[in-house]
């Protein structure tokens, strides 16, 4: 560390330098923090101030800076060094507007100003600059996987931006499910007719595109490697195996429309009772001319149930509803009603879900004389000449029914996803442990893989619920917890053809952005540009897998002496891997057991008889510390004796910083993540319950020191929680006086 | 700022809500230059303004944090606020925009001390809350508020009050001098990601609101129930400051009406949906509400959310168009008046306070756009004839956070697309 040098710069602006003794924080930061230059300004954050820094840096050779000012979320841009390394001490919004005014507070408040200078400078000790970790000849091709309409609309997407593109489809053409659509609902303005599909057009573009390599016939055989170094195995059904290296990964394989045989009581595999697709069939075979039934009888009456089979709460078939049906069936009865005003055209509805402006296109379907009936069909009894459907008519509130000549059941889109990792996991788990029927069981899931991914974790996508391979987030719909893997159209989520084609364009985009970021070697989201990442000390690896099992994001392997293998283009940063570790080996060049523990260390313990607790808090800093800085910056006051550093994730929390904090005297441990369970809000997944899981582990720990069970303290704050937060601090405040101060003071 | 930064490789984002943001975030991700303009003092739009999202009552702040954060570290994208196109010409690949940017009279050295706040007693209208409360006129417009820096509001301008909030600011961060400019640059793409603003209930005679104090808007709503609004997250009677505990939803408040907005504005069944958790959050076992609708449209996964609902007993759902709100002058009480159409029963429902799920209405309504541009019947951007513009977000259809989010990321995808075929054309 020859060349590194050390520099503290204290604002005083703000009122910092009217509140603290700023002397004696310069005197800190040299002694104590061992700072070979310190510096105070009266507004570090103005151009002047900043090109203090700036000087400092070409002139003086600082290479580490520590900045004792407003919150790290503050004057971000003016901060911003690239070539050095930076670390915050946060006297604004964490000390001056948290400290309840006057001179009675005077000395907590300077303490607690002087224990974040001591942290800000004993952690920019052990921080590095990140360098990235670029890849020669990083691959910026993009697979899709998948040749129906949101595969092609992707593959064109991303080629039309310069991208190349290999697309890989199951069958002999490209089109999927579109291909057997007559016509498709309207996109534009004026919404009154059904249009044509179109799928063949595209197909055309993809096969004719100089940037595109079909691959029909074909299934990806196995996927290894990571974003930018993909190695794909393609295997043609002829048999012939083609390998590829791509980027990034599109999954766009489609639904398959939920099987009428399951619904019998709707007369499900009955002749003239089809499901959406086989109207279609109908519609296609007729060719404009008059739709007939397998019985070639020319139907004159139709009935189309909605929901077949779906917004189901027996929890026999579909729960959810595939959102496309309602306008589906409207386009189908004007099949018949475009051609012939005299054929009665029924849509029996509960809810008719046509959002936007669908809503046009529902009201011209009225104006060419389609039926809307609020009805709950009970029974559909396919009599060989006509239909009878028994149904509720939910306005007249009465049984009743109606006679058809068909049928169409609108069922549900069952997503083509893969492999569920829940029963991957299960079942591999059974079959290491001898289970000849788990083995069996493990090769034919195997064969039912879309990616076929070596991956430790599993051949295929986590699936969100119901089997869609969806984002749980509403800001970030295409997070997967597959780096550099995104899905697409009705795989993600049960959509129509307008959705689809936005979803496949937007999932290109993020493989775009996949490529990119693997080939600079930085992080993808959330922890977007982020150069570091995670290295594993392995000669002190003890093979315990917790870091790979516990990454959310399926980043490690073992190599074949059983290590952590560390595949960094997967990886987000978030040291989950980190918090796990029981040996301490992983660690990220600014963000380390070293760069926390060394704070937690560096605040000054006072001496029992002082009666000043120091209170701990590690908090994310994703949500839980912007909530201490809007606590801030509201002027909620807490109490002087918290000492809070930010964590990457709740679940990048070693519980080593929590026993190291109690050994030395620490009075209790706050640990602050975000919401956990099946609505989680944890943006790295699974990091916060990890966190919750592990700290409910420590009480062991906690009784062998002597110490309560109270004195760690895990909870759910969200980044709106600046009133709770304060509380929370101050609850737990008078808690730890009431339980006393802790036993340890003094063997630190 | 200098137009000469921008060129014709640079891609304009218009509008700085979850749509504008997104748009830009994921095109300066990809390595490309944006400019992304807001016309409110900060970004977040009306995502901003939300308490809760539905399905997941999670914050939207949550997501804002990290899409802030995203921006802070990203060169790519140059954001100015307060800011709105005023023309552009040319086409797609190479178009010349021309911005207004109103004064803030507070420029880049203000630290968000709020020194100036304290230093003024003049209020104004929050428009955080729409106009629910006041707040001083030198003002954070949110905690979370991007970029963190105060906004002087023109009315203090010119007055004492102004001078002294100027006095009171040591970074020397307030310029009452500061003057409207116009600003004309380049860019190769348009995003319009304009956003949407709530249909204008007055417009709904018979419901009432304007003249029943205790009918109130599902925007507005939204910031009664927050923690952080005007009632600090009562749900507080506007005519008596009663607490109010059965309260109605009325749906399609102006939507799938032709006399109105002929569209379904997509979001506001699970809106609804979501605020009848509100009332539970609020007063628990004691809360009554009663949504009154035509359809309910909880697509895809958010059917599991209406199921929860649906067994939530301090719900009740009554399918009907309400026809008129009446006022019981002695309670404050609004009376609906309809029919159930479920078993085609009458009613007469009294309810402390009144939700109408408003509409959206696309924001450019009214608003002269470049002739280019492709306008649906409800005013929502289908698109440009040259094809160098798109919509994204509620900008181009009534969407939902998510969908936007996705339609967003499309549009930027796009942008890309004539960047990139612009570039390749100049290469030749």
């Amino acid at each position: 560390m020859a060349d590194s040098k050390f520099a503290a710069y204290i604002c005083t602006g703000c009122g910092i330098g009217d509140t603290l003794d700023v002397p004696m924080l310069e005197k800190i930061a040299q002694k104590e923090g061992k700072m070979a230059l310190v510096k105070s300004h009266p507004f570090l954050c103005s151009t002047d101030g900043v090109k203090l820094i700036e000087d400092d840096i070409a002139n003086e050779g600082v290479t580490h800076l520590c900045i004792a000012a407003c919150s790290r979320r503050a004057k971000v841009e003016a901060f911003r060094f690239p070539a050095a390394a930076v670390s915050r001490a946060n006297l604004r919004e964490g000390v001056i507007w948290v400290v309840a005014e006057g001179a009675e507070h005077d000395a907590v408040r300077q303490e607690m100003a002087e224990d974040y200078v001591r942290m800000g400078c004993a952690e920019i000790k052990k921080m590095k600059v990140p360098a990235g970790n670029v890849k020669e000849a990083s691959s910026k091709k993009i697979l899709v996987v998948g040749g129906g309409l949101s595969g092609m609309t992707a593959a064109l997407a991303a080629a039309e931006a310069g991208y190349a593109v290999t697309l890989v489809e199951k069958s002999g053409a490209l089109g999927g499910f579109a291909n057997n659509l007559w016509k498709r609902v309207p996109f534009a303005a004026p919404y009154a007719d059904a249009q044509p599909v179109g799928a063949a057009e595209l197909a055309a573009k993809v096969s004719g595109h100089a940037k595109i390599k079909v691959h029909l016939n074909a299934v990806v055989a196995e996927t290894s490697g990571a974003p930018g170094r993909f190695a794909v195995k393609i295997a043609q059904e002829s048999g012939g195996m083609t390998d590829d290296v791509c980027g990034a990964i599109i999954q766009a394989t489609g639904f398959t429309p939920y099987d009428p045989a399951r619904l019998p009581e709707l007369g499900g595999g009955q002749p003239n009772v089809v499901d959406q697709a086989g109207l279609e069939a109908l519609a296609k075979a007729a060719d404009g001319g008059p739709i007939k039934r397998a019985d070639g009888k020319e139907v004159k009456s139709v009935v189309f149930v909605q929901c077949a089979g779906q917004r189901d709460a027996s929890g026999q078939h579909l729960p959810y509803c595939s959102g496309h049906c309602c306008a589906t069936s409207i386009k189908q009865a004007t099949y018949f009603k475009d051609r012939d005003a005299g054929i009665n055209a029924v849509v029996m509805y509960q809810d008719l879900r046509v959002p936007g402006m669908g809503e046009d296109f529902y009201r011209s379907a009225q104006d060419k004389g389609v039926t809307f009936v609020k009805g709950r069909a009970a029974r559909v009894t396919d009599g060989g000449g006509a239909c009878k459907v028994d149904f509720k008519d939910l306005i007249l509130d009465e049984d009743t029914s109606i006679e058809a000549d068909l049928v169409v059941l609108a069922t549900g889109q069952v997503p083509n996803a893969g492999v569920n990792l829940d029963e991957w996991t299960a079942t591999v788990t059974a079959a290491e442990s001898g289970d000849e029927a788990a083995k069996t069981r493990k090769d034919e899931l195997l064969k039912t893989s879309v990616l076929s991914l070596n991956y430790r974790q599993g051949p295929d996508m986590p699936q969100f619920k119901y089997g869609f391979a969806d984002s749980h987030f509403i800001c970030f719909p295409y997070e997967t917890r597959r780096t550099g893997i995104y899905a697409a159209g009705p795989v993600r989520r049960p959509m129509d053809i307008l959705q689809a084609t936005e979803d496949a364009t937007g999932a290109a985009l993020k493989a775009i952005q996949a490529v990119e970021n693997a080939a600079r070697g930085r992080a993808a989201h959330p922890r977007v540009g982020d150069l570091s990442y995670p290295v594993a000390r392995l000669e002190g690896c003890t093979q315990c897998k917790r870091c790979t099992v516990e990454c959310p994001f399926g980043a490690i392997d073992e190599d074949e002496k059983r290590f952590p293998k560390f595949n960094e283009e997967r990886c987000r940063r978030c040291g989950t891997c980190m918090g796990a570790c029981p040996v301490r080996v992983i660690s990220f060049e600014n963000y380390s057991v070293d760069t926390v523990g060394s704070q937690i260390k560096a605040v000054n313990i006072p001496d029992e008889f002082e009666e000043k607790p120091r209170i701990l808090i590690l908090a994310c800093e994703n949500d839980a510390y912007p909530a201490l800085d809007m606590a801030g910056i509201q002027r909620l006051s807490y109490s002087a004796f918290v000492r809070a550093i930010p964590v990457r994730c709740l679940g990048s929390v070693n519980t080593i910083w929590i026993t190291d904090a109690l050994n030395s005297g620490y009075d209790g441990v706050m640990l602050m993540g975000c919401k956990k369970g099946d609505d989680y809000q944890c943006h790295f997944v699974k990091g916060s319950e990890m966190a919750f899981y592990r700290t409910s582990k420590i009480d062991d720990t906690l009784k062998q020191l002597g110490l309560e069970p109270e004195r760690v303290l895990s909870l759910e704050v969200a980044i709106t929680d600046n009133a709770r937060v304060a509380k929370l601090i101050n609850d737990y405040a008078e808690q730890i006086n009431e339980i006393g101060l802790s036993p340890m003071k003094g063997f630190g | 700022m200098s137009a000469s930064i921008a060129t014709s490789q640079t891609i304009l984002v218009v509008g700085g809500g979850i749509a504008g943001m997104t748009a830009a975030l994921e095109a300066a991700e990809c390595g490309r230059q944006v400019i992304l303009a807001e016309k409110q003092p900060m970004l977040g739009g009306r995502t901003a303004l939300l308490y809760r999202y539905f399905p997941k009552m999670c914050h939207p702040v949550c997501g804002l944090e990290i899409n802030l954060r995203r921006l802070r570290g990203n060169p790519n994208v140059r954001v100015m606020t307060m800011t709105e196109v005023t023309a552009v010409s040319g086409r797609r690949g190479d178009y010349t925009v021309t911005l207004k940017t109103r004064p803030r009279y507070v420029n880049e050295n203000c630290t968000a001390c709020g020194d100036c706040g304290n230093a003024v007693s003049t209020t104004i209208p929050n428009p955080a809350n729409y106009g629910l409360d006041k707040i001083k006129a030198a003002y954070l417009p949110h905690g979370m508020a991007y970029p963190q820096r105060y906004v002087i509001d023109p009315s203090i301008v010119g007055t004492a009050e102004g001078e002294q909030a100027k006095a009171a600011c040591k970074a020397g961060a307030i310029d009452l001098g500061m003057q409207e400019e116009t600003v004309t640059l380049k860019a190769g793409s348009i995003v319009w990601a304009t956003g949407w603003r709530p249909y204008d209930a007055a417009k709904i005679q018979p419901y009432g609101y304007g003249r029943i104090a205790n009918v109130v808007t599902s925007v507005e709503f939204e910031r009664m129930a927050d923690p952080h609004g005007p009632t600090g997250g009562k749900l507080l009677r506007p005519s008596d400051g009663q607490e109010a505990k059965n309260i109605a939803f009325i749906q399609c408040a102006g939507s799938r009406d032709e006399n109105h907005l002929r569209h379904c504005s997509r979001i506001c069944c699970m809106a609804s949906l979501k605020q009848t958790q509100y009332v539970r959050e609020a007063c628990g076992e004691d809360g009554r509400s009663t949504i009154y609708y035509i359809d309910i449209r909880a697509i895809d996964r958010f059917e599991d959310f209406y199921q929860s609902v649906q067994n939530d007993p301090t719900v009740r759902f009554i399918k009907s168009k309400v026809a008129r709100i009446a006022l019981d002058e002695q309670s404050g009480n609004p009376i609906l008046h309809g029919v159930d159409t479920e078993g085609a029963h009458r009613y007469a429902n009294a309810h402390d306070l009144v939700v109408l799920a408003v509409g959206m209405v696309p924001e450019v309504t009214g608003v002269a756009l470049p002739e280019d541009i492709l306008l649906d019947s409800s005013n929502f951007i289908e698109g440009s004839q040259s094809g160098g513009m798109f919509g994204a977000g509620s900008a181009a259809s009534p969407l939902d956070v998510n969908r936007s989010v996705q339609s967003a990321t499309a549009a930027s995808l796009r942008a890309i697309q004539v960047i990139h075929q612009t570039a390749s054309t100049e290469a030749v």
